[in-house]
């Protein structure tokens, strides 16, 4: 199968800080606004070299979208950071009726999505962002998989006008997808051909599709990987060039079941083409504390879980 | 610039706008429209600086947010008079298929509009985000939002006020539409707001007080005066005391006409109050 190699473990929301940092000395519309979490998202820099075009609202998220909604008013290009958790459930209604209503230009960077967010717990390991937001009309909704790509695409939301969802994480996790990637919204990424199985994968959850490849490619399975980072909208047309060339489908993400990724990837095959399906992805519960890696492997979200429903997924052929 | 005698005018003829408007469709907000009838007459004719046209980004313009997005119908009717879309389109309002829904929006185009309201509270954050764009981009004007009294019970706007003192934006006017009134009653009952100015005060903002804001003079020189006040490092609040349903004898002293249609009789007493000035649409 195709190699791809870790260039070294790095977290995706340095990649979105990273992404700040080249639109700050590119871009002069593009502000950026935070509640108190800075640090964490790692926009230190673009502050440090835009100081007037930062925004800082304390620990007030409704506000700070509020406020995100307005500055589109004068052509600005908002991004406004925090932890996934208050950048969508805790400021829905906010973003519901100021931001996509309302048809603003404003991208919502949420890093800490997911239960990859470890130690700090399930108040705020958000499970279901990826659901609220995609169900908003309009709103465009990406979660990419390592580094490089979360770079790539912040710099990518910037040109793109209209409302925009940016989901990524806190850990380090490998970084395997090329630097400086051009990056395509609503376009699906081939990572691997395979004739078997198609595992569609979204996230931190696409290098542990590529690992369950491997593995599975030992085991006689040809597994065909797909790197979905944009949920909406979806690419709907690679999933079916695949489904119909393996007959069954793996969807893996760090989200709920209910209402994220493989939703829509189901509701795409029995529009179209009805397909075995198995969904590695939490089961309609909360997180815990742990470290990311146990709680990867508790909630079944890892190469394990993804090789284990292949070959569930293989039997319903 | 109209003068006084042709304001008043336009004020008589936007209150039969609202009665009509909110009549036809047995729909809508009359109280609150009709207690800011001479805010909005004076604010769109005598005190914004405006450009001709609609654009959204409106630089080199001051601009207007609508935070209490339920009193549409006065909204419509100034904007409509104002030249920002046909006065005919306020047979429209709530109908299917029309740019004048119940609640302000962007999302049909209809020009004057820069963000939906309605779900009460997020305003004056819209506002102050227009404000820092407008300083950004070196743009000296200011920009205006209206609050309903009973909508800063929402704690959103305590996040803005906080965020607009703190931050010195000194190119916005909020006026407060104080007229005691809210849904379930009065608001001293429902739950009280205490004083109002005093809570912008201690925030950090320059508080003013339009006494009687059904005074088309008083509100003018009240605006002039906010205005005279921006641009000195801190956010200028109005408390702008109103009758809510003012102009028509039923329809004040009473929170029943929040949003409630006038029957045909009602009506009819309601236009006889108010005799046709400019004509009607």
């Amino acid at each position: 199968m195709t190699k791809y190699t870790d260039q070294g473990k790095q977290d995706t929301r340095s990649g979105y800080g990273a992404g700040m940092t080249e639109l700050g000395r590119t871009n002069p519309n593009v502000v950026a606004l935070c509640a108190d979490l800075v640090g964490s998202l790692k926009i230190d820099t673009f502050i440090k070299e835009s100081p007037e075009r930062f925004f800082q609202t304390g620990i007030a998220e409704a506000n700070m979208m509020g406020i995100a909604a307005g500055l589109t008013i004068g052509g600005k290009i908002p991004f406004a950071s925090t932890f996934a958790n208050f950048a969508t459930g805790r400021v829905y209604d906010q973003i519901r009726q100021s931001i996509a209503y309302s048809d603003k230009n404003v991208k919502i960077c949420a890093s800490h999505a997911g239960l990859t967010l470890g130690e700090d717990g399930a108040t705020h390991q958000i499970l279901e962002d990826i659901g609220l937001m995609k169900m908003l009309p309009g709103m465009t909704v990406i979660n990419p998989c390592d580094f490089n790509q979360t770079k790539a695409a912040t710099i990518a939301i910037a040109e793109h006008h209209g409302p925009v969802y940016l989901r990524f994480g806190r850990p380090k996790v490998a970084n395997f997808t090329p630097v400086d990637q051009k990056f395509e919204i609503g376009k699906a990424l081939m990572l691997n051909e395979g004739t078997d199985v198609t595992i569609i994968a979204t996230g931190h959850l696409v290098w542990e599709a590529l690992l369950a490849a491997e593995s599975l490619e030992n085991q006689g399975i040809s597994a065909e990987v797909i790197n979905i980072h944009t949920i909406k909208p979806l690419d709907d047309k690679a999933i079916l060039d695949s489904v119909k060339k393996t007959g069954c489908v793996v969807t893996a993400e760090e989200h709920n079941y209910l209402g994220g990724l493989g939703e829509s990837v189901a509701r795409v095959l029995a529009t179209h083409y009805p397909t075995p399906q198995e969904f590695v992805a939490t089961q309609d519960t909360f997180g815990e504390s742990g470290t990311p890696d146990q709680l990867m492997e508790k909630y079944g979200l890892n190469n394990k879980a993804i090789e284990a429903a292949v070959l569930k997924v293989l039997k319903r052929k | 610039m109209p003068n006084t005698q042709e304001l008043q005018d336009l004020v008589v003829q936007v209150r039969r706008d609202i009665l009509r408007m909110v009549h036809k469709v047995n729909s809508g907000h009359p109280g609150g429209s009709l207690g800011c009838t001479e805010f909005f007459v004076a604010l769109y004719n005598e005190v914004m600086d405006l450009k001709e046209g609609f654009d959204m980004d409106g630089i080199g313009e001051d601009l207007f947010f609508l935070s209490n997005g339920h009193i549409s119908p006065v909204f419509y009717s100034v904007l409509a008079r104002r030249g920002y879309f046909p006065v005919e389109e306020l047979n429209t309002f709530r109908l299917i298929d029309s740019r004048l829904q119940g609640h302000p929006t962007t999302h049909e185009g209809l020009p004057g509009v820069r963000v939906a309201s309605g779900s009460l509270g997020q305003g004056m954050s819209v506002a102050i985000g227009a404000a820092l764009a407008k300083k950004l981009n070196g743009d000296d004007h200011l920009v205006y939002s209206l609050h309903g009294d009973g909508e800063l019970q929402e704690g959103q706007n305590w996040e803005a006020i906080m965020y607009a003192a703190g931050n010195k934006v000194d190119n916005l006017i909020a006026t407060v539409d104080r007229n005691g009134q809210q849904i379930d009653g009065a608001t001293k009952d429902v739950l009280p707001l205490g004083d109002v100015g005093e809570k912008f005060k201690v925030f950090g903002w320059d508080v003013l007080e339009i006494e009687n804001g059904n005074d088309l003079e008083q509100v003018i020189a009240g605006l002039k005066e906010a205005k005279s006040r921006t641009g000195k490092g801190k956010p200028v609040c109005i408390i702008m005391k109103t009758e809510m349903g003012n102009g028509v004898d039923f329809m004040m002293h009473t929170h029943a006409w929040h949003g409630k249609a006038p029957s045909d009789e009602q009506l009819a007493t309601a236009l006889e109050q108010n005799p046709e000035t400019l004509g009607d649409y």
